[in-house]
């Protein structure tokens, strides 16, 4: 796997304007995106992986909207660059697949129809040519009968075929990095069992680069290869899958994992949970977002935490004050997993 | 099938049926088919336990829930609440029952009426049915929205003005208001962040200890309910395919479709989740209106023969309280298929 | 295909049946008296009322009046005591006359309701699209017979920009057929114009947050595409249909004041006149003509639902004739 960036995020802010105020969506977001790898965005509503990934494609554009920093995509800008010129750029080298197939294609046209329409807006193809490259990625995706399936309405595909087709859509233009929106939420277990199955293989038979958004840890363990952690519009963790699941150094990744219902352990007495609700976006807590909700917040919590590598590792960062070692010693509960309530 | 012990069972369903019909015609409405959401589903569910109702879109598990509460009339078959029938039974019957049974939605934003307040929505029920009014109805109220976990004060507060969480936990008082036997939970979670959906699960927990609920827990997550149940019961295009202790299921499935299930659901833990056999159930869930011939899971089994498509398999107990409906089951006795779908065994 | 066509033919024929015995319950039997002598017109004598019984079955039962009442309707065998002229023959007249109104405005409404819709939800929430939408509000207040008979006056015959009412024969001189058709054409869409501008704005506000429309941006399409070809495309499905019925209410005789005022002896305004006169045959001729139109419209409108939103199938739900 190369090490050289495809994406480059620089201080992602987006500030909406709403009829109760402003609200800092996103506040200083950065990261990378290596060549080839799948890495996976992970939090709970409100914590602004939706917002983050829709900027870098330019969708939360508009008079209400504040977006400032940079975000570079295989050199070209994607924050300052001109509307004309972002519509080259996705649905292009950049494409992006949404959580709810149904809602996301328009129902009055064929399927097939609005691949071809995604190609030939940003290639120089006939339409004989545009249609057979659109049953060819139906194809692809495991679609059967991909020839009379392209001739379908949206409505008469199922739900697991329905985000193929998405899918189909967002490789049409063979783009450099793919961007998937929750896209198995809305799915059956193992219909998602089965989209999981498909992104990963074009991952590894076409190195597509992707950006998975989730809140589901179960997906990020199946097949991210890098993780960052967000929260109320923060990174507060990022590092490799393994550094995350097993060496997390954030009480809220803690509780995150604490609080997951996992298939293979016994039931347990009493679940961890993470007491409160995540800050209103209004209004933020001063200081560290997540100390209203952390049980091991201190003096220093007041302050503003940085985003930065604490455990050893200079890849793997964290926005929490606490030392490695009183981390690695109290995200360990009663039960011997990992969690957020202190043994 | 009594699976309860021997006590006497809360709750017995017996061939119970619901369909919905199709109709067409040229100058008048002919039935011409019908979407068999529930076909034939029979179990029994004891006082203080937790049965998980689980299965994939289409299989009917909500139908069945709402079935049982008479909240759709069935098309056929027995359900007996504490020894009475209540199958077909006219609303005036019903409603003194109706205080027995309650249900928790799924939708936190969907099932609270936006024109109410907190207050009368918890409230109403004991209005209704002219246990309390006035002074004392209001302390009643206040005092469930306490144990709920919400402040007296949000008495006055209309829906919108609550996070997804908090609906929910509106929505569980206002089911205990009446002090039900049982309650079924029409997947309660499944609309909230995983770190609120904790803090329910721990809720219904005390809750059911505290007031002696049995519940009935409908979900499609089968990580949640592993954590809830006692018992499980898994549904396929309306029917009850598999029926057995979660422990016993979720270690040692013996129907092919909750293997896949299980299967499929990705396990938070790189390591552990990369050292199952992946097992991934090709195709899609078929038409409720259009089940296949004799075994309804045959066309998507890895295991399937000739048999599984002539003869429908009848629920057998081919483990020690497990029962299921396969002619070809999986971890029974010595020699036969074995699977851990789940990675328990590791 | 076949079984909708059977299917609506059949509850179009119940639908006309319906509408016939109601107005022949309601012109001739219910209202007290003799309905001979109110057909025979103004000073009739007693052989003419006679005679008048005798044709139209007066004396005999209900079932048989109805009848002889439809038969000389579809015979074309009616005539008005009031004017002595043959009903069906008038209606025929006048059909080119209320067509021409009719067809052009509800092209014109069309059009620019479409046009302002578009325009004021682009603009939503600013200060062109408030203003804009109280001229809308303004446009749907007035009433047609007020604006028409002030346009009338004061452009017609006061100013003599226009003609002061009355029509000109296409086949005679297409130029001045146009020419008086302005006003009122002018006149019977400003009503719909503001309401199908609303409408319009109402969908594409509602189609703009779609899903499907952030995928097409997603997908790198110009934003003028986007608009039209997702945006609009949608929006104008629940439009095209309202316009199929407003435009079969229009042609069965709802352009009845435009027309009067306006003088252009249309359908509508044969109606109004026999109203006027409390005149019964071709009362009952032109409410046959006006629901058959309706009827038929309104089949068409629900196969080009059918066709333009492939989600609805002809089949499956009822559909009123």
């Amino acid at each position: 796997m190369s090490q050289t960036a495809i994406l480059s995020v620089e201080d992602l802010r987006v500030r909406f304007q709403t009829e109760d105020g402003s609200v800092q969506a996103v506040s200083g977001v950065s990261f990378d995106v290596r060549r080839g790898e799948v890495l996976a965005i992970v939090g709970e509503s409100g914590c602004g992986k939706s917002v983050t990934a829709m900027s870098l494609m330019g969708l939360t554009r508009g008079p209400n909207a504040e977006i400032t920093g940079r975000a570079t995509l295989d050199g070209t800008e994607l924050i300052g660059a001109g509307d004309t010129e972002l519509q080259r750029i996705r649905g292009n080298t950049m494409a992006m697949v949404f959580q709810d197939p149904m809602s996301s294609m328009n129902p009055v046209y064929k399927v097939g129809d609005q691949i071809v329409e995604q190609i030939q807006a940003h290639r120089d193809v006939s339409d004989a040519d545009a249609q057979e490259q659109a049953v060819e990625l139906l194809d692809a995706v495991g679609i059967p009968g991909a020839a009379e399936r392209v001739e379908s309405f949206p409505h008469e595909f199922s739900g697991g075929m329905r985000q193929r087709a998405m899918i189909a859509m967002g490789l049409s233009t063979e783009p450099d990095l793919l961007i998937a929106d929750e896209p198995t939420t809305a799915l059956d277990v193992t219909i998602q069992a089965q989209i999981m199955r498909l992104l990963r293989r074009l991952n590894e038979e076409r190195g597509l680069s992707t950006i998975l958004i989730t809140h589901d840890l179960g997906v990020v363990a199946d097949i991210a290869d890098r993780v960052l952690v967000m929260y109320a519009g923060e990174i507060v963790e990022s590092g490799t899958l393994d550094q995350i699941f097993y060496d997390p150094q954030h009480p809220y990744t803690w509780g995150l994992l604490g609080s997951v219902m996992r298939l293979d352990r016994p039931r347990s007495e009493r679940l961890a949970q993470i007491k409160g609700q995540p800050p209103s976006l209004l209004r933020p807590p001063e200081g560290c977002k997540f100390r209203p909700r952390c049980p091991h917040a201190f003096e220093k919590c007041v302050q503003h935490p940085v985003l930065e590598a604490r455990g050893g590792d200079p890849a793997h960062l964290d926005r929490c004050w606490l030392d490695a070692e009183r981390k690695r010693a109290v995200r360990t509960t009663a039960t011997g997993e990992i969690g957020l309530e202190a043994a | 099938m009594a699976d309860t012990n021997g006590a006497t069972p809360l709750l017995q369903v017996t061939d119970l049926v619901k369909h919905f019909p199709i109709k067409s015609g040229v100058l008048v409405d002919r039935q011409i088919g019908a979407v068999r959401a529930v076909d034939g589903v029979s179990f029994s569910v004891a006082p203080g336990e937790t049965l998980g109702l689980v299965g994939e879109s289409g299989c009917g598990k909500s139908t069945l829930a709402r079935t049982i509460l008479q909240l759709l009339e069935p098309t056929a078959g027995s359900v007996r609440f504490d020894g009475r029938e209540i199958a077909g039974v006219g609303r005036r019957e019903l409603r003194p029952l109706r205080r027995e049974m309650q249900m928790i939605f799924q939708d936190p934003y969907a099932s609270l009426n936006p024109r109410k307040r907190v207050g009368q929505i918890v409230g109403s029920p004991l209005k209704l049915h002219g246990l309390a009014e006035g002074k004392e109805l209001r302390g009643q109220v206040e005092e469930l929205l306490d144990r709920v976990g919400l402040a007296p004060e949000h008495y006055n507060r209309y829906p919108h003005e609550f996070s997804g969480g908090q609906r929910q936990r509106i929505g569980i008082a206002r089911a205990l208001a009446l002090r039900p036997k049982l309650i079924i939970a029409d997947e309660p979670v499944s609309a909230l962040d995983v770190s609120i959906q904790a803090q329910i699960i721990n809720l219904l927990e005390d809750l059911q200890d505290e007031f002696k609920l049995t519940y009935i827990f409908v979900a499609h997550d089968l990580g949640v309910v592993r954590h809830v149940a006692d018992r499980v019961a898994v549904m396929y295009l309306g029917k009850i395919v598999e029926l057995g202790p979660a422990d016993e299921v979720y270690a040692k499935p013996v129907h092919p479709y909750t293997e896949a299930l299980l299967s499929a659901v990705p396990i938070p833990d790189p390591k552990t989740n990369a050292a199952r056999t992946e097992r991934v159930l090709e195709g899609d869930v078929p038409s409720p209106a259009n089940p296949p011939e004799a075994c309804r899971f045959h066309t998507r089994c890895p295991y399937a023969t000739e048999i599984c498509s002539e003869v429908e398999p009848e629920l057998e107990e081919h483990r020690r309280r497990q029962w299921a409906a396969c002619h070809h089951p999986l971890n029974v006795g010595a020699g036969g298929r074995t699977s851990d779908p789940a990675g328990l065994q590791a | 295909m076949a079984r909708f066509v059977v299917r609506r033919l059949f509850s179009m024929l119940l639908v006309l049946f319906a509408v016939s015995v109601l107005t022949f319950l309601i012109f001739n039997v219910i209202p007290n008296g003799d309905p001979a002598v109110r057909m025979a017109g103004k000073q009739p004598n007693e052989e003419q009322i006679e005679a008048i019984r005798k044709e139209w079955g007066f004396d005999e039962n209900i079932v048989v009046q109805y009848g002889t009442t439809m038969e000389k309707l579809f015979t074309g065998d009616m005539i008005s005591y009031f004017t002595q002229l043959d009903v069906v023959d008038e209606i025929i007249k006048g059909i080119p006359r209320t067509l021409s109104l009719a067809v052009g405005a509800a092209i014109i409404w069309m059009a620019f309701g479409v046009g302002l819709g578009l325009y004021t939800a682009m603009r939503a929430g600013k200060v062109s699209d408030t203003f804009l939408t109280v001229l809308a509000l303004i446009g749907i207040s007035m009433p047609v017979f007020w604006i028409g008979a002030l346009m009338n006056h004061y452009l017609g015959f006061e100013l003599g920009i226009f003609p002061n009412g009355g029509y000109v024969e296409f086949t005679e001189n297409p130029a001045d057929w146009f020419y008086h058709l302005i006003l009122p054409w002018t006149a019977l869409s400003i009503l719909f114009i503001g309401v199908y501008s609303r409408v319009l704005r109402s969908n594409v506000l509602d189609t703009i947050n779609e899903d499907y429309v952030r995928t097409a941006r997603a997908k790198g399409l110009s934003e003028r595409r986007v608009l039209i070809k997702h945006v609009l495309r949608n929006s104008l499905i629940p439009v095209v249909t309202l316009w199929g019925l407003d435009f079969a209410v229009v042609i069965g005789g709802g352009a009845i004041l435009t027309e009067t005022v306006f003088n252009l002896q249309g359908v509508g305004q044969y109606a109004a006149d026999a109203i006027g006169q409390l005149d019964v045959p071709p009362i009952l001729a032109v409410t046959m003509f006006g629901a058959f139109f309706v009827v038929v419209v309104n089949a068409f409108v629900d196969i080009a639902y059918a066709a333009l939103d492939p989600r609805i199938r002809l089949e499956s739900g009822s559909s009123a004739a």
